[in-house]
């Protein structure tokens, strides 16, 4: 016969989510120590899709490198062409035509709404609720085929060329940006009827995973995750870049620094965001999209130059390290979700599990971004 | 403006080194074209922001870094990143480290450290930001770099039981 089971009080096993785990959204794993269902320390273990595209970035030429970007944050992957486009184009001294600018600002911002649809989606799934996500992937599938058609693609996108664009807008472009941008307004009233008011889904995460000020800073945290702590921080702003000055539009900051506080964030961006396309539309100048002298060949004086940019995941770094040569030196890519990550073992530690996960869900990550 | 007062903080970490003479015309063309062959002294350069994209650039000796990071923790600056460079003709590996501001006082500061390429050990800094962990260890993992006092200097990105280094130069795959 079995010996009764006895549970010691302070007894404590380990629990090991993923590293294939629907809740972790990619390849990412955690070891989890637990106090029944309390976690008492968690370690972070990630890398498990590195493709060490910093090596690539060494090894390829500077136009070659332009599609690994998108490689890495696949949601919202223009954000990251951009950094690279106008690091290069800083070190090089190209100028960039007025309209190019504005058509990329037009369409990281459409690709920012997009990712964030993704992340509205499928956090409300992580919590339980299906229907959102089918929502959030309709009104995202209109953005992507917009971007299909000046693109050429639907996810991976290389759109940004050194000095300027592949491929010019249309009318059609314009028309349908211009049909979307009230369509996507209305889905915003209906997510937050459905969603936030939802007493459950706020019981999931009013005061729940506080973050810290000081935290984020120690951490380096950007993005929703900071906005959220009540850190008024967008690279957008705080450090100009491209045409944004150029746009009117706020930066979402909320003080409760609850998974709550980070949702509504975002939230709210989705609208700034639509604010810039719809300035972008009005503002679009007329012109070429490339220099009228192509740089042919591209071989930034040697040196080393530095890029912030702010994408759908935070503030984005990129470093180039020139020698003068065909292809860089070294080629540092800073992603603002591994420093997000970073800070869930410290925040997690005495939160129920249950909670933990959706404090995960609030992070918005994307796991090949955190990788590389 | 926090840019001075940063400077001013980290120039005090150099007693030594006394404030440049200026230079006659005729000697400054023979200096600049002296610069590129030899190597940087340690000191605190202001650069052009709009060249470079960051205003502050620290050299110090790995001995002075905690000191540096210091500086930049008790004037609130946030961790951006940490990462390496192989200068592998100096015989040399680098080490950089990235900070900017949450507030609008635009001010991105890098501090740099040299160490020898068959000796690559620096001071960990996770003691001052926690955040500098997992920045730390991806150095290590890249560029072989050890982190003296690093809680948990074990492989990040790379397989558990990799014993290589990617990204130095002299690496064959």
């Amino acid at each position: 016969m079995n010996s009764p089971i006895e549970l010691q009080p302070d007894e404590t096993f380990i629990l090991n989510v993923g590293p294939q785990h629907p809740a972790t959204h990619g390849v990412l794993r955690v070891k989890m120590e637990m106090s029944g269902e309390y976690i008492v320390q968690a370690e972070t273990v990630i890398g498990y899709i590195h493709r060490m595209h910093e090596k690539m970035g060494e090894i390829k030429t500077y136009p070659q490198f332009l599609m690994n970007l998108s490689r890495m944050d696949y949601l919202g992957a223009l954000g990251y062409s951009h950094g690279h486009v106008l690091l290069i184009e800083k070190a090089s001294a190209i100028e960039v035509p007025e309209r190019a600018e504005y058509i990329r600002a037009i369409t990281v911002e459409m690709n920012r709404i997009a990712s964030h649809l993704f992340w509205f989606g499928a956090f409300v799934m992580d919590l339980g609720g299906f229907s959102p996500l089918m929502y959030a992937l309709q009104d995202r599938e209109h953005i992507l085929d917009i971007l299909e058609r000046v693109t050429g693609s639907r996810l991976t996108y290389c759109y940004y060329r050194f000095g300027g664009l592949y491929n010019d807008v249309d009318d059609e472009f314009v028309s349908a940006t211009r049909r979307f941008i009230p369509r996507m307004r209305k889905s915003l009233k209906k997510y937050h009827k459905l969603v936030t008011g939802n007493i459950i889904f706020r019981k999931r995460l009013e005061g729940i995973a506080p973050l810290s000020q000081e935290m984020c800073r120690k951490y380096g945290a950007s993005s929703a995750v900071a906005r959220g702590s009540g850190i008024n921080f967008d690279v957008r702003k705080n450090e100009p870049y491209s045409v944004y000055p150029e746009f009117d539009f706020d930066v979402p900051v909320f003080h409760e620094c609850d998974s709550l506080a980070r949702y509504n964030v975002r939230m709210e961006e989705m609208e700034q965001s639509l604010r810039i396309i719809e300035q972008g539309l009005d503002k679009l100048p007329d012109g070429p999209i490339m220099p009228v002298k192509k740089p042919k060949l591209i071989k930034p004086p040697a040196g080393d130059y530095y890029q912030a940019v702010e994408t759908a995941r935070g503030s984005f770094g990129i470093r180039l390290v020139s020698d003068g040569g065909k292809s860089p030196y070294r080629l540092k890519l800073r992603s603002p979700t591994y420093s997000n990550m970073h800070l869930f073992d410290e925040a997690c530690r005495g939160m129920l599990i249950t909670d933990a996960l959706a404090f995960m869900g609030s992070l918005d990550l994307v796991i090949p971004e955190i990788d590389r | 403006m926090i840019l001075e007062k940063t400077k001013l903080a980290l120039q005090n970490l150099f007693p030594a080194s006394e404030p440049n003479e200026v230079p006659t015309k005729e000697a400054g063309e023979e200096q600049d074209k002296k610069i590129p062959e030899e190597p940087r002294q340690n000191g605190v350069l202001e650069r052009n922001y709009a060249v470079h994209g960051y205003h502050l650039d620290a050299q110090v000796a790995p001995d002075q870094l905690l000191d540096a990071i210091t500086i930049l923790d008790e004037a609130k600056y946030f961790i951006e990143s940490i990462t390496g460079v192989d200068w592998i003709k100096e015989n040399q590996l680098e080490v950089i480290y990235d900070f900017a501001r949450y507030d609008f006082d635009l001010c991105r500061v890098v501090i740099r450290t040299r160490v020898d390429r068959k000796k690559p050990v620096v001071p960990t800094i996770t003691g001052i930001y926690a955040g500098a962990n997992w920045h730390e260890r991806e150095t290590h993992d890249f560029f072989g770099i050890k982190f003296e006092g690093h809680p948990h200097l074990i492989p990040l990105l790379l397989p558990e039981d990799a014993d290589y280094h990617p990204l130095l130069k002299d690496f064959k795959a």
